[in-house]
């Protein structure tokens, strides 16, 4: 359904773009198809909301028992997530591509290199999504109620990580700065760049440079939040 | 002592629950502060596709700016009155419908009022303004019909969305776990009215406009608004049609709901 909402308003716009004689934003009309379905897909295999199982074992106390595991608990929830992405790939990713395909002309990628980069990418991408249902559920450490924070986090992912529109529509200055100066592109804009071929090769591999930045920036950031909790976390009751 | 009447029962039950919420000010605030902000999601939208192309399928910024306000303003009075329904799920999940069932009052107006979404007050304001500021801008001459139109629109939007909301959510009584197919419909639906029905292609248009309704919402009023012909080839009393098919919509959904109630066997929780 959203599918085929945003499908048709993209290319109301590559038509448009097409009718002044020019691309929208560097994407033709099959490549906005694809970027569609294939982020519709990828919603699921990254879990971009409603992940909520820490902030709800931290107000009910049961992330006691989490903490007492021999295993770090940012890689107790880490693999488990690994897992899900994997079983969402086979799953979740595939039914929005076949019904694209059949609905739709879609792009398929010209260039050999690019399969291995999207797997890639969409690894990364799961990392850094990973990272930031993280510390947004470890804000509740300290607020309690993370309600707000969540919202917050749906929206920020939902408009700035290319869901609403490719955030390469945004003048460059202003996409530039949302790639760098925020993780919520390496969520899902940069894998569907990469998988449409939007930029050359030489572009696509900066493009998981950036990726692999927020990844290691937001899980070092993940490690260092849980320990400052560790040391201020009080359990209630028992 | 007199009875209360049950209009009075309805009102106490209400301004219970605007206290209880209005009780944790932070929060509050926060809430209204972020349904404003998912409209402001949704126009940022429209506002950077239009940032791109000067016309989408042949409609101008303004003109869609007018078919958004009308179709958000519709929308965000259906989800302040009866958003709450979608938990419909989780009442036949926990047994709370079954509470409500042995009370003497209306199951439908119980569940409604149990869960009043005054956080969904900031979303209602700023359609206003967007829909405001769009008329000012298309230029809607203010002709009495056209304001008229103005006021009738948004209710007649609004009933058909809430119509929407309460027949999907029955889906709950006969199969628990309804939560996508609702949100597709509703939330589907609502996108689906933001944009000049132009820019969609064949069946799927003929579906969701004609076919489920969606096409009166927005689209056929705001053409009258800005005084042009379909680019389609509809005529323009279609405009005129939302309270009809709104009327219909809410009969229909009242069906299914009492269809739903009499069917209903607790889940046993």
């Amino acid at each position: 359904m959203f599918g085929f909402l945003r499908t048709y308003v993209m290319l109301a716009v590559a038509g448009s773009a097409a009718a002044v004689g020019g691309q929208a934003a560097g994407y033709g009309a099959p490549q906005l198809v694809t970027y569609v379905w294939a982020g519709q897909g990828l919603i699921g295999v990254v879990a971009l909301w409603g992940w909520t199982d820490l902030a709800d074992r931290i107000r009910s106390g049961d992330v006691v028992t989490d903490l007492l595991r021999p295993v770090h608990p940012v890689l107790g929830y880490l693999l488990p997530d690994l897992g899900r992405a994997a079983y969402a790939l086979l799953t979740r990713f595939v039914v929005p591509i076949v019904v694209g395909a059949l609905a739709f002309d879609m792009y398929l990628p010209q260039r050999a290199a690019t399969y291995p980069m999207f797997a890639v990418s969409v690894l990364l991408a799961v990392l850094v999504c990973f990272a930031g249902r993280y510390l947004v559920n470890a804000a509740g450490y300290w607020l309690l109620d993370t309600r707000g924070v969540l919202m917050g986090w749906a929206v920020c992912a939902g408009v700035l990580g290319g869901l609403y529109f490719p955030i390469r529509f945004l003048p460059e200055w202003a996409a530039a700065a949302v790639y760098l100066g925020t993780p919520f592109p390496s969520v899902l804009q940069i894998p569907l760049d990469v998988l449409v071929e939007r930029d050359p090769p030489a572009g696509q591999l900066g493009l998981l440079g950036v990726q692999a930045l927020w990844a290691v920036l937001l899980l070092a950031a993940c490690v260092l939040v849980q320990r400052r909790a560790e040391r201020r976390l009080v359990v209630q009751g028992g | 002592m007199a009875e209360p009447s049950t209009a009075a029962i309805y009102r106490r039950l209400v301004a219970a629950q605007v206290r209880s919420q209005a009780s944790y000010r932070a929060s509050f605030a926060l809430d209204l502060l972020s349904n404003v902000v998912f409209l402001g999601a949704d126009l940022l939208t429209v506002l950077v596709v239009f940032g791109r192309v000067p016309v989408l399928a042949g409609f101008s910024l303004t003109d869609t700016l007018l078919v958004f306000g009308l179709s958000s303003l519709g929308f965000s009075l259906a989800d302040l009155a009866v958003g709450n329904i979608d938990r419909m799920q989780r009442h036949v999940r926990t047994g709370l419908l079954d509470a409500v069932l042995i009370r003497p009052l209306g199951v439908l107006w119980q569940l409604l009022v149990l869960d009043v979404g005054v956080r969904r007050l900031g979303r209602v304001c700023s359609a206003v303004v967007v829909l405001v500021i769009a008329v000012r801008l298309a230029q809607v001459p203010a002709t009495p019909a056209n304001l008229l139109l103005l006021v009738v629109t948004p209710v007649a939007g609004a009933v058909f969305f809430s119509a929407v909301f309460v027949a999907t959510a029955t889906v709950a009584f006969w199969w628990v776990d309804s939560g996508e197919l609702s949100a597709a419909l509703t939330y589907g639906g609502r996108d689906f009215t933001s944009y000049p029905m132009t820019v969609y292609g064949g069946w799927f248009r003929h579906v969701l406009a004609f076919g489920l309704g969606f096409g009166f919402v927005a689209y056929y009023p705001a053409l009258i608004l800005l005084d042009r012909p379909d680019p389609l080839g509809a005529p323009s009393w279609l405009g005129w049609c939302g309270p009809v098919l709104a009327a219909v919509a809410a009969v229909l959904a009242g069906l299914v709901w009492r269809t739903g109630v009499r069917h209903y066997r607790s889940t046993g929780s």
